[in-house]
């Protein structure tokens, strides 16, 4: 599955279109992590384990929006875009979407 | 009375474990981006140079950066007075620059990196944030 975020394929043309496709994943964060984030956030510095956590929860969205692309028989993405909401204390909803799209 | 003494502590502790985090964070921030000035990241969509492609992917690097208690307070102040708040100017440049240099890291090969977006959101309310880069690389044929 090819994936970028602009509105063609580099060096590939787009043979059809399949329309939006999106993934999502909904987070809480672990209490027990958030007891260093306390101490992180008296003295500074990167919180790893956030980090870490949001980039395999883009992760997740990313593949769920592949599969569904999948299933419309798509072999790549355009236009591919980011969003983070924040829906309760704690909790964050990781958002992605794009065109599925056919490539030669 | 108790409060205020660790009140006192936090704030101290805040003070110098915060500047000399953030110092050592700008140096190796600053290292880095001379190491990756080779590999340009541009907000443009179209390629300058019409050389044949090998392939594209799509790139992106992310970063949690907590603030410090000191800056909290400090912030807490300009937030009676209102104007400019560098406290957290510098938290934000941080986490945007350091999400720049993961995705240029995770790009290890790419020739350019084209459309490059950043999204900054906030974790929680004591005051971190997160920053994420993403855009595609390039790959020309070599």
């Amino acid at each position: 599955m090819i994936l970028t975020n602009i509105e063609s394929t580099p060096g590939k043309k787009i043979m059809e279109h399949f329309g939006l496709v999106c993934g999502s994943t909904v987070r809480a964060k672990n209490a027990f992590k958030d007891m260093g984030a306390g101490l992180k956030n008296i003295m500074g510095g990167e919180l790893k384990s956030y980090t870490a956590l949001m980039e395999e929860s883009r992760r997740q969205a990313i593949e769920r929006m592949e599969e569904q692309a999948r299933q419309l028989g798509a072999n790549a993405i355009i236009n591919v875009r980011f969003s983070t909401s924040n829906i309760a204390p704690g909790a964050a909803e990781l958002y992605v979407y794009g065109t599925a799209v056919k490539v030669e | 009375m108790l409060d205020l003494i660790f009140l006192v502590i936090m704030i101290g502790v805040g003070y110098f474990a915060g500047t000399r985090v953030e110092k050592k964070h700008y140096k190796s921030i600053e290292e880095r981006e001379a190491k990756f000035i080779y590999l340009p990241a541009v907000s443009s969509k179209n390629l300058l140079e019409d050389r044949p492609i090998d392939s594209t992917l799509l790139v992106q690097g992310n970063a949690v950066i907590a603030t410090d208690y000191f800056k909290v307070i400090l912030a807490g102040l300009r937030n009676l007075l209102g104007g400019e708040v560098s406290a957290y100017e510098s938290l934000l440049d941080r986490a945007r620059r350091e999400a720049v240099l993961r995705l240029k890291e995770s790009a290890q090969g790419a020739d350019i990196i084209l459309n490059l977006r950043i999204e900054t959101c906030q974790i929680s309310t004591a005051g971190s944030t997160e920053a994420l880069a993403y855009g595609t690389a390039v790959y020309y044929k070599k």
